[in-house]
């Protein structure tokens, strides 16, 4: 079992005192420590964060996007997989396998889609994550940091192009990794592997036309969650 | 009189010095430029959504991909976060020859670094002195791992397999007389440890080389010296990391404040730089590249000294041998289990950083239990860097431009992912 070093029991503790109950401790936070807060809470807890010298986050190294649509979905039930056979799992005409029920987790309420901050404290050798659901899964919303770190700016354009999750305040909200007129956003779970279009050269046209793709999806390994009591802390040692 | 009136220039994407495929937007004023807006993306190939398509072992030769310079640090980043997740720590002997290849892959990313800078700002002679280094430090990849540069080496639990006990050599050929072939083979007698131990030898000198050669180049210091200044405090806003914070005179370096593997056991410097220019971020990476050398050198003493097993013998993560899954029924229920469907990793998520040649690398792997990563975020440290380019060149020349992408050490296989 992983336990936190001391000073990051010191950091949680001056957490808890100064922020209450609007940081909540993640999960699994034994690893690395890390809490979730509430969309509204956001800016202000991080400009304590960063103002604060007891916690000096003076740097904001990753902001990602997580989409739990599926999270803890089997795609190949193995419980009945004998009386079915071993198939692949997954049959070429679902291409659904994201289902349409966001899946359950810790979290509640449930919501769709996160951002995860990963803070970074130079003088006082400190690391934090930080968590915010965006309420609304159909038009998901959080507040930009951009003016607390400035490194915000290109890492939440890169959330907001593959997650489509729009950040209130930020100066320059365009798409930056897909391509110029992309139209979805490419790392939500429902957005398929292999695309939605292909391009190539048109020699009649004269030039690059776009296509529907015509390649067929393919899962060489379908995605299974095993019941695995290895990992569980009293058993592992001995 | 003619009327005179800013202009927009397009810089790229095939652009020789714009290291790779980078479009630059830049608005001028003659030739001084108003803003720059870097147009990225060009190279992106989902290696994030592929990841999460895949068993974990299968997207450790996407890492490499990633930063295609600096191949094994990669994968470092990438292993780490699943033995954060796994709760095991690979043997020590695993842990030195990791250590090793880091620093030998600084050393292949500061080369070529350095040879490309050179190159763009005219001291073309660089490029080729670089490059007949990396060369070495290829065939050493060659050498444990069978390719020169993706070279899929690092596992979760260890790496592929130990140093290899006899050195490749050059064989005969028409092209190339006995006398040629005889030098050629000098260091490659013995082991792949002495292949090393050679060349740390002769490396010290080279780097010297290269001093004489930029060092106090009034040219060299022309194009670099004041250009592209960042205060530090820019440098922690901007989420600088690496040479590029280092150079601005942050002292942060992960191998320093948290220690992953034995860089708490190895004995190196931190060079820093005072001005924030370009000019001191590339003495920072020249003093690194002798530091580097010299932890490689006290891996070689440590690991000819001390034989035993590179990677773990737990067979949930790590395939066993081929000798063992031939006659040992459960060692081939393991095989066929890992190499079918792969491991599950438990529900949790780690971010693991690492001090990569650039910066911090780090992945933030998210895992709901199942044999595949929910979420594989790559944290790349070009990214942060390119995002500064128009605050870096504002006020300066269209060359300036050149000298400034060559100082962030740009590689667009890791920014665009």
């Amino acid at each position: 079992m992983i336990e936190l070093s001391k000073k990051y029991v010191v950091l949680s503790e001056a957490i808890s005192e100064e922020f209450g109950d609007k940081l909540k401790l993640l999960k699994d936070a034994s690893i690395e420590l890390g809490y979730s807060v509430m969309a509204d809470d956001l800016i202000e807890c991080c400009r304590i964060l960063h103002d604060n010298d007891a916690f000096g986050f003076d740097m904001l190294m990753d902001v990602s996007g997580v989409d739990y649509l599926s999270y803890g979905r089997n795609e190949w039930e193995t419980l009945s997989a004998t009386s079915t056979g071993f198939s692949r799992g997954i049959s070429k005409t679902d291409g659904s396998f994201a289902g349409d029920v966001i899946a359950e987790t810790e979290y509640k309420p449930i919501n769709r889609f996160a951002v995860v901050y990963h803070l970074l404290s130079v003088t006082n050798n400190y690391r934090l994550r930080l968590k915010v659901f965006c309420e609304s899964d159909e038009r998901p919303v959080a507040d930009s940091v951009t003016g607390v770190w400035a490194s915000a700016d290109w890492y939440e354009r890169e959330v907001f192009d593959l997650y489509g999750i729009i950040f209130r305040g930020h100066p320059d909200l365009r798409r930056i990794l897909t391509d110029y007129g992309f139209i979805g956003h490419p790392f939500r779970k429902d957005f398929p592997l292999i695309g939605n279009v292909e391009m190539r050269y048109d020699s009649e046209k004269g030039r690059v036309v776009y296509q529907p793709v015509t390649i067929e999806p393919r899962t060489l390994v379908p995605k299974t969650i095993r019941d695995d009591n290895r990992y569980e802390p009293d058993l592992k040692d001995s | 009189m003619p009327e005179i009136q800013n202009f927009t220039m397009n810089f790229g994407p095939q652009h020789p010095a714009a290291h790779g495929v980078l479009r630059l937007v830049l608005e001028m004023d003659g030739e001084v430029i108003h803003r720059a807006d870097p147009h990225i993306g060009l190279l992106h190939r989902a290696t994030e959504k592929l990841a999460e398509s895949k068993p974990f072992n299968q997207s450790i030769g996407y890492m490499d991909r990633l930063d295609y310079v600096s191949m094994m640090c990669n994968e470092h980043g990438y292993v780490l976060a699943l033995e954060k997740l796994l709760d095991v720590t690979p043997p020590i002997r695993a842990q030195y020859i990791r250590t090793m290849f880091d620093e030998i892959t600084r050393i292949l990313n500061h080369l070529l670094w350095l040879g490309c800078h050179g190159l763009d700002v005219g001291a073309m002679t660089m490029f080729l002195y670089c490059f007949r280094e990396r060369e070495d430090l290829m065939d050493c990849y060659e050498a444990v791992s069978g390719t020169r540069m993706h070279a899929t080496y690092y596992r979760p639990g260890g790496v592929f397999r130990d140093l290899p006990e006899q050195m490749p050599k050059y064989q005969r050929s028409a092209h190339r007389s006995d006398k040629d072939l005889g030098l050629m083979n000098e260091d490659r007698s013995g082991s792949l440890l002495d292949f090393i131990d050679a060349f740390t030898g002769r490396f010290p000198g080279c780097v010297d080389d290269y001093e004489t050669l930029l060092t106090d180049n009034r040219i060299w210091k022309q194009r670099t010296v004041n250009i592209g200044v960042v205060s530090p405090e820019r440098a922690k806003q901007l989420g600088f990391s690496g040479p590029m914070l280092r150079g601005s005179g942050v002292v942060w370096d992960i191998r320093k404040t948290e220690p992953y593997e034995v860089y708490d056991q190895v004995d190196f410097d931190i060079p820093v730089g005072v001005n924030g220019d370009c000019y001191d971020r590339y003495l920072v990476r020249m003093e690194e590249m002798r530091q580097s050398n010299e932890i490689i050198k006290q891996c070689v003493t440590w690991l000819r000294k001390n034989p035993g097993p590179v990677v773990l013998d737990d067979h949930k993560i790590v395939p066993p041998s081929r000798i063992e899954m031939k006659d040992d029924m459960e060692s081939l229920i393991h095989h066929f289990k890992l190499f079918t469907e792969g491991y599950c990793v438990p529900e949790g998520e780690a971010y693991a950083a690492i001090e990569h040649p650039k910066g911090e690398f780090a992945c933030y792997v998210i895992s709901d239990g199942a044999n595949k990563p929910y979420r594989v975020k790559v944290r790349a440290p070009g990214f942060a860097h390119i995002a500064a380019m128009n605050e870096m060149v504002v006020g300066h020349m269209l060359a300036d431009v050149v000298s400034v992408i060559g100082t962030q050490d740009i590689v667009f296989g890791e920014i665009d992912r």
